[in-house]
């Protein structure tokens, strides 16, 4: 009965409840102040039913339209947490926007439901309907600063995004004619019967790959970020760089294992062009990054190359020809440590933007003068993301490199490795900005407690994880159980 | 009789594409345009797709175009040249690559009909699949999903 299965999206259900709530109550009360609590409250809510979820393992619902799994339930609830850092973080961004923090909150709220329902789908209609939730409400979040930069990113975004789901469904299409079905399972079905792929039939993934390219920003596909990174309001910027990007790889990871993972000549043929790809993201990614000046875009170009390091992952788990859960769980391992860092990294930007009103990085100068914490955080976490000890960066790289060499592709890791020495020239240049200079004024930079939270949580995950990560890994390594197969 | 509505078909609507890309005058393009949506709505017809047809004239002619000619109407200059013109010779270098890909993926790829005849009737069964047990999460989505876009539109069209 359909009503029985209403209980597997409860999630889902209260998270749209709360963001119908905002909007209500931004009519009638005064005080905005109330907004981002409920959201976070609602963030809470839907987290606790995600958790009492945890125990049905592996079951479809609606149809084989959804699966409550694991893999599905993880990232649903890295998603919500998030969305909790972002809301936090906006707490005082979102007077530049006065009128509309009740549409902000909420949209927010949306864009998160669409993105859980993304990593749980395991239908083509399903992914394609929510991958389309999730955008249009990042369309709108973009452009939510309706100046001239914000406004031009948001429709760069929006253009270059409805490419992007025209040759996604075009793929999906293909498939679908040739397969003859949407469900993942059934397409998995499909190729155990068959011996060999049609021609067109392996356009229609290349499509899809590419599709979903443009989700997680590999190359050619990352030509919106930088733009995009810089234009949209910082808040959002952290949430497209780590949630959008972490429910992109968990949609094409789940699309390429179920559907697409057996027999082993497909996956041969997929792991091959995400190799490429990969070391061509990452290369990319880095030595643009070398010459930016403005930090939105600094992270733009250092969130491709990070993207080109998970794409690794993926094309080791295209590799291996029997039991991947290893870099599967290396993948989840990587975007769960790469959330923490990201967010913890854009929610200092955040604190330090709102005083000096500026994302230049000339404009940090001095910054270690002007407030040691923050730009204690912000090192921290550049520290991070090169990859250097103690932190969740190296542990999250070791396991994710690890697996692809166990699976031939030492080539690949060495790009791999040479680009992490590259990026560390970029990383350090703002850490020593920030430390060696002097301070331009002597204004103190502080921020309210919710940013402090937020920033706290983010500093102690990502050391508790480089330092002692069994319990991390022993999670994730529970996360990778999927629907299917 | 049917191979020849299919290829009176097929050359409007080949024509009709080559037309949106050599006009030079934006708005006949979106005039051609139309033709083509309309010639696919025919393909639609052809293959028993009587809903999908119905829907295509509804709201690729009906609603898609509108927006394209209201959006032409208010954009000054937007209709002489084209503005992205700068960019035609890679534009053709890649769509000519696509074309190539689909073309010998098309000509090497054996298709399999199901074997059944197509329905009688088809907008019944399609609305107990949508609105019934098979599709109702997905056209659900889509109900949050107009909501979102209506929220998003008026907080980023209305003043600051």
């Amino acid at each position: 009965m359909l009503i029985d299965e209403m209980k597997y999206i409860t999630p889902e259900i209260s998270l749209l409840c709360f963001a119908l709530l905002i909007v209500v109550v931004d009519l009638f009360v005064t005080r905005k102040g109330v907004l981002p609590i409920l959201s976070v409250i609602g963030a809470l809510v839907a987290a606790f039913f995600t958790v009492g979820l945890w125990g049905n393992g592996g079951i479809s619902a609606f149809n084989n339209m959804i699966a409550i799994d694991q893999f599905g339930l993880f990232f649903k609830l890295l998603i919500l947490a998030s969305l909790v850092l972002v809301v936090m973080a906006s707490n005082k961004y979102v007077l530049k926007f006065e009128k509309f923090q009740g549409e902000y909150y909420a949209v927010l709220m949306l864009s998160a439901i669409g993105l859980m329902l993304l990593v749980s789908a395991v239908n083509l209609i399903t992914i394609y309907v929510s991958l389309e939730l999730s955008s249009i409400s990042l369309y709108a979040l973009v452009s939510f600063l309706k100046d001239k930069a914000s406004s031009e990113a948001g429709l760069k975004y929006l253009i270059l995004g409805a490419v992007a789901s025209a040759i996604l469904l075009y793929g999906m299409a293909l498939t679908f004619g040739l397969t003859g079905s949407t469900g993942l399972t059934a397409i998995a079905d499909y190729f155990r019967t068959s011996s060999t792929a049609s021609p067109l039939l392996l356009t229609g993934l290349v499509l899809i790959i590419a599709g979903f390219g443009f989700k997680i920003a590999s190359v050619p596909f990352q030509l919106w970020v930088p733009d995009v990174y810089e234009g949209a309001p910082t808040p959002i910027t952290a949430y497209l760089s780590v949630a959008s990007k972490a429910a992109g790889f968990a949609v094409i990871t789940r699309i390429l294992m179920t559907a697409f993972g057996q027999p082993d000549w497909l996956h041969a043929e997929w792991a091959i062009i995400i190799a490429v790809l990969a070391a061509l993201t990452m290369t990319v990614g880095n030595v643009t990054a070398l010459v930016q000046t403005n930090i939105k875009r600094l992270f733009g170009y250092s969130s491709i190359a990070q993207a080109g390091y998970l794409m690794v992952g993926l094309a080791a788990m295209g590799m291996a020809t029997q039991g991947n859960a290893d870099i599967r769980s290396g993948i989840i391992f990587f975007l769960f440590s790469y959330t923490l860092t990201n967010l913890g990294a854009f929610i200092a930007i955040i604190a330090i933007s709102n005083k000096i009103d500026s994302d230049q990085i000339a404009d940090y100068t001095g910054m270690g003068k002007r407030s040691p914490l923050l730009a204690g955080a912000l090192t921290l976490f550049l520290v991070s993301l090169t990859g250097l000890p103690p932190t969740a960066g190296l542990i999250a790289k070791i396991y994710i490199f690890n697996g692809a060499v166990d699976q031939g592709l030492l080539w690949l890791v060495v790009i791999a490795v040479i680009n992490s020495v590259i990026s560390a020239f970029y990383y350090f240049r703002v850490v020593k900005v920030m430390w060696m200079g002097e301070p331009a004024s002597q204004d103190k930079v502080t921020s309210s407690w919710p940013e402090w939270t937020a920033l706290a949580v983010c500093c102690i995950m990502v050391v508790i994880i480089g330092v002692a990560p069994g319990a991390f890994v022993g999670l994730t390594q529970a996360a990778v159980k999927m629907f299917g197969i | 009789m049917l191979d020849l509505i299919f290829y009176l078909l097929a050359v409007i609507a080949l024509a009709a594409s080559i037309a949106v890309i050599m006009v030079r005058d934006i708005f006949r393009a979106a005039l051609c345009l139309i033709m083509l949506f309309m010639s696919v709505a025919g393909f639609f017809l052809l293959l028993h797709a009587d809903f999908l047809a119905i829907v295509q004239v509804l709201i690729y002619v009906g609603a898609i175009s509108i927006l394209i000619i209201v959006a032409i109407m208010l954009t000054r200059d937007a209709r002489h040249g084209l503005p992205l013109d700068n960019y035609k010779y890679w534009a053709g270098a890649v769509g000519l690559l696509l074309l190539i890909a689909l073309a010998y993926g098309i000509l090497n790829t054996t298709f399999t009909l199901p074997g059944t005849a197509p329905l009688e009737q088809t907008i019944q069964p399609i609305g107990q699949q949508l609105f019934g047990n098979g599709y109702v999460l997905p056209v659900e989505i889509a109900a949050v999903l107009l909501l979102s876009a209506i929220l998003g539109a008026i907080a980023v069209l209305r003043d600051k």
